[in-house]
């Protein structure tokens, strides 16, 4: 538990655009510094741009480090001959489940990256099984992917990371595109992922997604500003308006209540203990 | 209209040809089609019929599936048909009047022709609704496999494939969506002449092309996270296994193309 799993040491990362004449860099990682352990449920907030994406597909190895190093369980991303292990530890699932989705049946997708990874057939089978079932899909196993809602592909998406086993799952915006009843899914999975061993990065856009979440990092402009938990970060409402962002609307709520001079507390960031709390002073 | 596109759609069953290898079936479907264009009688294509009749309903294929595979053929299988119907002048006439003129050796002609692109048309429709997609470019990827020696990418044809299938439905919600937008915007896309009409798909096809690179990126990423590396060391979850079904299937065609080729050298 004590063991940090992912270590980021001051890592820098531009894209560069080799189009333009002389080449655009623009530098979106400007010395991020993070650790993670394992099984923690690590939140990342920022607004469009602020390099969040791009951080989880430095962890992933899909983007090497320009300077500063990432290392997952003890090898470096920058290696390539431990590219496909890394992978492997580390799924990603990205925003729209449809690109993610490479067979035209559902187990068949969820058993690709086994099949890439080479594993034995019986294997596959017991491990596609247990995936689905794991995020609730089993008896849509012979379905087509493009007849469910958004909610049930993703978490097929999901299916299709933890068939791999890994230790640790990078969520990129995972319920962006959907409705609220598939973002209700989606979470409900992610937690239970985590309850079990799992370790979370979920990048989000959504506050209340984040309050779940033991531990919130915020970015902007390619760094770190904020790293705490969830009730610490979401008191600092002022901060978080002026970096963009938004709070729960029931921290909002309770700091708008409070700026007219009503005894609150800072740190209310669920509506159960909105209510509670609100209750306590009509009382 | 784009709702009618059946290829790649799979009929999940448990019948007797759902369970056959795919390798085997997609044999058998060549060698079927090849028998229908071996056939040069009437006679002959009715043992081919009669195949086709025999198998279908084992497939346990619905009707109502076969029909829209077979709807989008029909103006061509009608055309086809006429043209027969009103061109060949030899035989007994049936019917004269001024130019128009239908003969024995027209009708025949004309059904026949029309008799076998149905059974085409419901023969590799049998095959694409009874074999899943991914079992039928793994079957396509085992035949080719020999070309991998001389250099041809086997492989990487076979995951074209897949995907080409795989998103087939994607892009057209996507052009429906599109078409909604562009007629929200006051395009006009369903009146005018047939030039008018191919202009006013530029707005569609355009975004769609746009659309499409956009799949292929993240799509092409998300492989890549789940280790995809190409076709070295790839194992699979459903091994293609031949049974004593597979012969048995192979046996009964062959009975019914030697009965073809008997018709033939009798008639």
């Amino acid at each position: 538990m004590d063991k940090n799993f992912i270590e980021i040491k001051d890592l820098k990362f531009s894209y560069v655009n080799e189009i333009e004449e002389p080449p655009v860099v623009t530098e979106v990682l400007k010395g991020v510094s993070l650790n993670i352990k394992k099984g923690e449920f690590v939140a990342v907030l920022g607004h469009n741009g602020s390099g969040k994406s791009t951080l989880a597909k430095c962890i992933n190895a899909i983007n090497k480090p320009d300077s500063g190093s990432v290392t997952v369980d003890g090898m470096s991303v920058a290696d390539d001959e431990k590219l496909l292990d890394i992978r492997q530890k580390v799924g990603m699932v990205f925003q729209n489940p449809d690109n993610q989705i490479v067979a035209t049946i559902v187990e068949e997708d969820v058993a690709f990256a086994l099949e890439n990874m080479g594993v034995d057939p019986k294997e596959i089978r017991r491990r596609v099984d247990e995936a689905l079932k794991t995020v609730g899909m089993y008896e849509y196993r012979m379905h087509a992917p493009h007849k469910l809602s958004g909610g049930q592909k993703q978490r097929v998406a999901i299916a299709g990371i933890i068939a791999m086993r890994p230790d640790c799952i990078l969520l990129d915006e995972p319920t962006a595109m959907l409705d609220p009843k598939g973002r209700a899914e989606v979470m409900k999975t992610i937690k239970e992922l985590n309850a079990q061993g799992v370790t979370i990065v979920l990048i989000t856009h959504y506050m209340e997604e984040a309050v779940q979440a033991d531990r919130v990092v915020v970015i902007d402009g390619g760094e770190i500003v904020l790293d705490n938990e969830p009730k610490k970060i979401f008191s600092q409402v002022q901060t978080l308006k002026n970096l963009g962002l938004d709070v729960p609307q029931v921290t909002e709520l309770c700091w708008i209540l409070r700026n007219e001079g009503i005894d609150l507390p800072e740190d209310v960031i669920t509506e159960d203990e909105c209510v509670e709390r609100l209750c306590e002073l009509l009382s | 209209m784009l709702k009618d596109i059946t290829i790649g759609q799979f009929f999940p069953g448990k019948s007797v040809i759902h369970r056959m290898d795919a390798r085997v079936k997609l044999l058998l479907t060549a060698a079927f089609i090849v028998m229908l264009f071996v056939a040069d009688s009437i006679q002959a294509l009715c043992v081919g019929v009669a195949f086709t009749l025999i198998v279908y309903p084992i497939s346990g294929i619905p009707l109502k599936m076969m029909w829209k595979s077979v709807k989008p053929i029909l103006p061509i299988i009608i055309i086809t048909a006429f043209l027969n119907l009103f061109f060949i002048r030899t035989g007994d006439v049936y019917f004269h009047w001024k130019i128009v003129k239908i003969t024995e050796d027209g009708v025949k002609t004309a059904s026949f022709m029309a008799i076998r692109i149905v059974c085409l048309i419901v023969g590799s429709s049998i095959l694409t609704y009874t074999t899943s997609p991914i079992d039928l470019t793994d079957a396509i990827e085992r035949l080719l496999s020999p070309l991998k020696k001389v250099k041809v990418p086997v492989h990487e044809l076979a995951m074209m494939m897949t995907i080409a299938l795989r998103f087939i439905p994607t892009l057209i919600e996507e052009t429906d969506k599109i078409m909604s937008a562009q007629k929200a915007r006051g395009a006009d896309i369903e009146t005018g002449g047939l030039i008018k009409k191919a202009k006013a798909l530029v707005p569609i096809l355009i975004p769609l092309f746009v659309a499409s690179f956009r799949h292929a990126e993240e799509l092409a990423l998300a492989m890549e996270c789940r280790c995809y590396h190409g076709g070295d060391g790839r194992t699979r979850m459903k091994q293609l296994k031949m049974s004593v079904l597979d012969l048995f299937g192979a046996l009964f065609l062959c009975l019914f193309f030697t009965g073809v080729i008997i018709v033939n050298i009798i008639v």
